[in-house]
């Protein structure tokens, strides 16, 4: 197989691959999770469970005082990370033309350079979180293999997306082959590990809101 | 000066190069202007200069058998229809072209004696050059008077001291390599694994990198160094991308959306027009075509990547880089239907299961332990 061929498969029948995996695992465990359903609760309600639902789901946004002073640095590393992993994927230009193929729609990209040093911090921000957390020893206790499998899986396609702008080591199709294989790879352990929390994080909120709306007590 | 190629005086089968170029009134300041060019061009020191002249000069026509086979002349029209005669067309006309079927006078049997004949007097020392694919479905899909291009391709390679693959269907099969690939084309190195072989790619490839090859075995009795597909790394060292003249607008993120929009019209980056600069290594934002006037993406055109091999199997040339190559869309639709009925089926069944367990409870009271 050569290097073209390779990027053709990764462009073509790979991401075919990764999308129905992705698409299906994501659409299952949506439906398992709604359709468990709750119990009827017979308590008198205090208060309304869609307005405490929809509060919480963007008041979780920002850390409280007490738990950032506890874990300060896991809570600005998380979020360096997160706005670097939105930045990367949806500002960069290559991206939003993906992103436009598929869906129809896109939006004007920000300059590569700036991409580019998002890259950076989010690539040092996940280093910073994985020695963090190998450093602490109740956290390195309580880490199991996916915690590691999903943290390699995210920052691979960063750092196989910087080298392949770069162009370091390999030739441009194979580099970008690599990016994009790496991407499906992370597509395909998606819905399987915590990483799904990117779909379940306001479905989560809400619900833990609501709880605490119906009982008309702040969340 | 305006001179038509292959009307060059190139004297006696064993004049010296240096001969050849005087009496063509190529004077000894464009001679050494273009040996410099060449070894810059190909990376070596300056202090080669002098080396390659006295090479170039001293060396003698070596004889070149140029095959033809699943091709379109594209090669060969690229070489030839030079707008004004150059060093570089002199040089090619300075080595002693014994078979070219498209360019020769001879036909029929005097062709194919020609080239036997030079296969035999240059036995173990002739330059081969190809162009074109071998079809290996079925040897009548292809013939030179009546010889298979497989026979006739392993017959002349047996001789040959080094081979030439020129342009992207000789070096990787090109068009007719393209799926389905009905006639089972394949390269020259698909065939032949016992010679040296360079391969210029290109559709067609650019006539100074075949002179280059050309120039660096006159001089150094061996062929250039190439990269791990076989191309002199001097030409091909480089992406187009990493070499545009438009790479400042990607790293600002300025493109043409369309080919006639305000982005077109100011030359911003054609990657959104499906360019293939970031993939495709080849000489021509640097050397540039028709006597470096311009190339395509100077023109306007997104580069469509045709030294890399398969570029015809890699989806729409108009299709951007990053974008899939298959309808992803109608993938995630159907999965995504597939997928809520499995999952209405698999929270059914969990329901169930929950009712179930629900029901098969057996409550127990304090008496039921005391007993």
């Amino acid at each position: 197989m050569t290097e073209i061929e390779l990027l053709s498969w990764a462009r073509g029948p790979g991401l075919q691959i990764a999308t129905v995996i992705f698409v299906a695992g994501i659409v299952i465990r949506f439906f398992e999770i709604l359709m468990l359903g709750r119990k009827a609760n017979l308590a008198e309600a205090r208060g309304s469970e869609m307005s405490g639902g929809l509060k919480t789901m963007f008041t979780r946004t920002v850390p409280d005082r007490a738990t950032y002073k506890r874990s300060a640095f896991t809570i600005t590393a998380g979020y360096l990370f997160h706005f670097g992993l939105f930045i990367t994927f949806f500002m960069f230009a290559p991206h939003i033309l993906l992103v436009k193929d598929i869906f129809g729609f896109g939006w004007p990209s920000l300059p590569t350079p700036i991409v580019d040093a998002f890259a950076v911090i989010t690539i040092i921000s996940l280093l910073a979180v994985l020695a963090n957390r190998l450093n602490n020893k109740v956290m390195r206790y309580l880490t199991n293999f996916e915690d590691l499998l999903t943290w390699f899986l995210t920052l691979a396609p960063l750092v196989t997306g910087y080298i392949a702008f770069h162009r370091i080591g390999f030739t441009a199709p194979t580099l970008l082959a690599m990016h994009i294989l790496s991407v499906e790879l992370l597509m395909i352990v998606f819905p399987f590990t915590k990483l799904m929390h990117a779909f379940t994080l306001f479905l989560a909120r809400w619900y833990n809101g609501a709880i605490s709306g119906y009982k008309g007590v702040a969340s | 000066m305006k001179k038509e190629p292959f009307l060059t005086k190139v004297g006696p089968k064993d004049a010296a190069l240096g001969d050849v170029l005087r009496s063509n009134g190529v004077s000894r300041r464009s001679f050494m202007k273009f040996c410099a060019t060449t070894a810059s061009m190909m990376a070596l020191p300056p202090a080669m200069i002098p080396m390659i002249a006295r090479a170039l000069e001293q060396a003698r026509r070596p004889s070149v058998i140029w095959l033809s086979f699943q091709e379109c002349t594209g090669c060969t029209e690229s070489l030839t229809r030079a707008h004004t005669s150059t060093l570089e067309s002199l040089i090619f006309d300075a080595i002693s072209l014994d078979y070219h079927h498209t360019l020769q006078a001879a036909s029929g049997h005097a062709a194919e004696e020609a080239r036997e004949m030079a296969m035999e007097e240059n036995f173990g020392e002739y330059l081969l050059v190809v162009d074109g694919s071998i079809p290996l479905g079925n040897p009548g899909y292809s013939t030179i008077a009546g010889i298979s291009n497989h026979d006739m391709l392993v017959e002349a390679a047996k001789g040959a001291a080094a081979i030439i693959a020129v342009g992207t269907c000789s070096t990787y099969g090109g068009i007719p390599h393209a799926n389905p690939n009905p006639t089972g084309a394949v390269s020259v190195g698909d065939i032949i694994t016992d010679k040296p072989i360079v391969n210029v790619p290109g559709c067609p490839p650019i006539p100074v990198v075949i002179t280059g090859v050309l120039a660096h075995f006159l001089t150094f009795g061996v062929l250039p160094e190439l990269d791990h597909i076989g191309r002199p790394t001097a030409f091909y060292g480089n992406s187009i991308h990493d070499r545009c003249y438009r790479r400042p607008f990607y790293d600002k993120g300025k493109f043409a959306e369309t080919f006639d929009d305000e982005g077109a019209r100011k030359g911003w980056c054609l990657f959104k027009l499906g360019c293939k600069g970031p993939t495709t290594y080849n000489a021509c934002a640097t050397t540039k075509w028709n006597d470096g006037t311009s190339f395509p993406i100077e023109a306007g055109h997104p580069c469509l990547g045709c030294s890399e091999p398969d570029f015809w199997d890699g989806g729409s040339f108009y299709r951007a880089l990053s974008a899939p190559t298959e309808n992803i869309a109608r993938t995630a639709a159907y999965t995504a239907t597939g997928a809520a009925v499995a999952g209405i089926a698999l929270g059914a069944l969990n329901r169930a299961k929950k009712k179930a367990s629900s029901k098969a409870h057996i409550e127990i009271t304090i008496d039921d332990l005391e007993r």
